[in-house]
């Protein structure tokens, strides 16, 4: 167990670690806002938290272009705030209110920001992979420069869409990076227990694509594999897979006490908090404990105000319910029916 | 005006729309050598294999991929080759397609095709021969379109091509060769939504799409024989069904009978059947009569095929009870 004094083999820029740190410290205010939130009643549905897994986020998208395009899955918060979604308009679509990122039409598992290349999250599980290669099958038809990334969990890798997602970004030679986060678990049941074979890499590979591993707690060891992939994939190398193992530190939602697992090795995998090893390592590295501080309570403060921002906001107007449904044949609003 | 078939109009609305804008592009299995019927053909020499993609046989991502493709600004025409085979990507074409404009609050569309060859042929059995079209009315978000003649083939698909929403575009496998005349005009587009009267009448309104159209007119053609006038309304589009017109023929004719190919439980000849109901009971001067298959998997051979089939002398039988009583 890598401890938050861990000396890593590679080496980062300190300020580029730093902006790493922002990332992953305003994904986990916001989620420790929308968990306090949703335990209170005042966000609906189900929340998944992807506390624990920030560094896969932060780490891969810190080497996007904004014109570079994500899918996620209902576990997407960090994604899309390491992709340049507004955390504000995600709090106001976790609460369902005006002003959030689809008007409060979705919920915390429909996120998108189409602006900044956030195609969505997803209720279903796997459905963003063939979504993900469509849209990088797009840019190439379109003769556009964009990488889209794809990112699903480690439960994913059994279903279909899967195996067809994958063969078909290989067999068009599509700019898509396949991100596997490998947190251990698909909902209640560990993922090891019901995948066969030798895992989401082995399954890559058979396909034709290249597939690698990283420390998925280890936002350095991200961002380095993959500042290389991307040019490579940007260049036309068609796609390529990465499995980050981490761990989902949370429930499945944020009502799961998750009694389901040791509790023992649940609580030591706290030791591996990407966050408190990325501190450790500034802290190494001579950043001062104040700059630190300072980041983890301007990120606090940040999505306090978001939160109490979505509190006091509006509900959208009722015939919100009848837009953006459909241009031939959208249903009527009640009253004008 | 040229005479061509169903299949010929397809065609030249593909080639048309691909024509007229770089962001059209069809996919499926085995286009590349004209599709299953041919209705593909010559568009690979013409367009080349990135716009006329031969797929591998991955319907989820056929469907999934055309959504991504379509959210980022391209116009997919999908083929499914049966539409039976739609069923494979099923979550694709109702939780994805059809609910991406909306879930994300109207911040992109999916302008896409999907083009379903429906309906019983030739001893085709129980996985190549359904005629599912009532699911995809049941689904908001998508427009359901139904052609019955080879001009419509050419118009809706034009039409459907341009339309900003996901389109569920069911041909029908026995009209491929109808042969009909066709306008030439680059622009000939049939309107979404709007039904076509199909023939006029005073006595009944038969109400009917796809290819129940032709066994409609030819029940029709029966009953003059024996002095009965049925009004047959092709509807064309299912989603939306054009009621306006249904109302009017309904108000002259004060009978209604609805028919189609697919399992009348369920159909979407209830519907049609059930909003009449409900608005013009008073005028209704005989019980609604619905046709459609019984609840039955469609058989293979022969004789048992038959036993699904409604004909006109089926429709003719009905229409004459209900003009009589
Ligand atoms: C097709 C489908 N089946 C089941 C579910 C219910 N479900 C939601 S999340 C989840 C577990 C997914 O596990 P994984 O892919 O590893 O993602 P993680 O939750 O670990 O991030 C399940 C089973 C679903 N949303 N979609
Ligand atoms: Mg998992």
């Amino acid at each position: 167990m890598p401890n938050n004094d861990a000396h890593p083999n590679h080496n980062i820029d300190r300020d580029r670690l730093v902006e790493l740190y922002r990332t992953m410290r305003r994904i986990r205010a916001f989620e420790e806002a929308a968990e306090k939130a949703s335990l209170s009643g005042q966000v609906g549905g189900a929340v998944h938290l992807s506390i624990g897994q920030e560094a896969v986020a932060a780490g891969v998208c810190a080497n996007l272009r904004q014109s570079d395009q994500i899918t996620t899955t209902h576990r997407g918060h960090g994604h899309c705030i390491a992709k340049g979604t507004d955390p504000g308009a995600m709090m106001l679509e976790l609460f369902g209110k005006e002003g959030g990122t689809c008007g409060g039409k979705g919920g915390s598992m429909h996120i998108a920001d189409f602006k900044v290349g956030m195609l969505g999250a997803n209720g279903v599980v796997a459905a963003g992979i063939p979504i993900a290669v469509g849209a990088a099958h797009g840019a190439k038809l379109l003769g556009e420069d964009r990488v889209v990334v794809c990112f699903f969990g480690d439960g994913a890798i059994n279903r279909g869409p899967f195996m067809e997602g994958l063969n078909w970004a290989s067999v068009f030679k599509l700019p898509v990076l396949f991100v596997c986060e490998l947190n251990g678990f698909a909902s209640t049941t560990h993922s090891d227990a019901v995948t066969a074979g030798p895992g989401a890499n082995a399954r890559a590979e058979s396909l034709g694509l290249e597939a690698f591993e990283v420390d998925g707690n280890d936002v350095a060891a991200v961002d380095a594999l993959v500042g290389d992939l991307i040019p490579r994939i940007r260049g036309g190398s068609g796609p390529s897979f990465l499995s980050a193992r981490t761990y989902r530190l949370k429930g499945h939602t944020s009502v799961d006490p998750a009694h389901y697992r040791d509790q023992e090795f649940a609580a030591a995998q706290w030791d591996n908090d990407p966050l408190a090893r990325a501190a450790g390592e500034l802290r190494r590295l001579g950043l001062p404990g104040e700059q630190l501080a300072s980041i983890d309570s301007d990120a606090a403060a940040e999505m306090t105000l978001v939160s109490d921002a979505a509190e006091a906001a509006g509900h959208p107007a009722p015939e919100q319910a009848f837009t953006d449904i459909q241009d031939i044949g959208a249903p009527v609003w009640r009253e004008q029916a | 005006m040229s005479v061509i078939s169903y299949q010929e109009a397809a065609l030249q609305a593909v080639a048309e729309e691909m024509r007229r804008d770089h962001r059209v592009w069809a996919l499926g299995e085995d286009l590349g050598r004209g599709g299953v019927f041919g209705q593909y053909r010559g568009l690979r020499e013409e367009f080349g294999p990135e716009r006329i993609a031969d797929t591998p046989i991955s319907e989820a991502t056929i469907m999934g991929a055309s959504v991504g493709a379509a959210l980022v600004g391209t116009r997919p025409v999908v083929e499914m080759r049966f539409a039976d085979f739609a069923l494979c990507a099923v979550d694709e074409m109702v939780n994805q397609a059809a609910k991406a404009r909306f879930m994300f609050g109207g911040q992109a569309r999916v302008p896409m095709v999907i083009r379903q060859p429906s309906g019983m042929w030739r001893s085709s059995a129980a996985q190549h021969s359904q005629s599912l079209e009532a699911w995809y009315a049941h689904i908001p978000g998508l427009v359901v379109v139904a052609p019955y003649t080879p001009a419509d083939n050419k118009g809706l698909l034009k039409a459907a091509i341009r339309c900003d929403d996901p389109v569920i575009y069911i041909e029908h496998k026995d009209n491929w060769a109808l042969e009909g005349e066709v306008p030439d005009d680059i622009d000939y587009l049939v309107p979404l939504g709007p039904a076509r009267l199909a023939r006029a009448g005073g006595d009944l309104t038969l109400v009917t799409w796809s290819k129940m159209v032709g066994v409609a007119e030819r029940a029709a053609a029966l009953a003059a024989a024996q002095g009965m006038e049925i009004e047959v309304i092709d509807l064309r589009t299912l989603w939306p069904w054009d009621q306006e017109m249904v109302f009017a023929s309904v108000a002259k004719t004060k009978r209604l009978m609805v028919v189609h190919e697919a399992v009348q439980v369920g159909g979407f000849g209830a519907e049609i059947a059930a909003t009449v109901a409900e608005h013009m009971a008073d005028v209704l001067t005989a019980p609604i009569c619905r046709m459609g298959a019984p609840r039955a998997p469609i058989s293979y051979a022969k004789p048992l095929e038959d036993e699904l089939r409604i004909t006109p002398e089926l429709i003719m039988a009905n229409a004459s009870r209900q003009i009589g009583g």
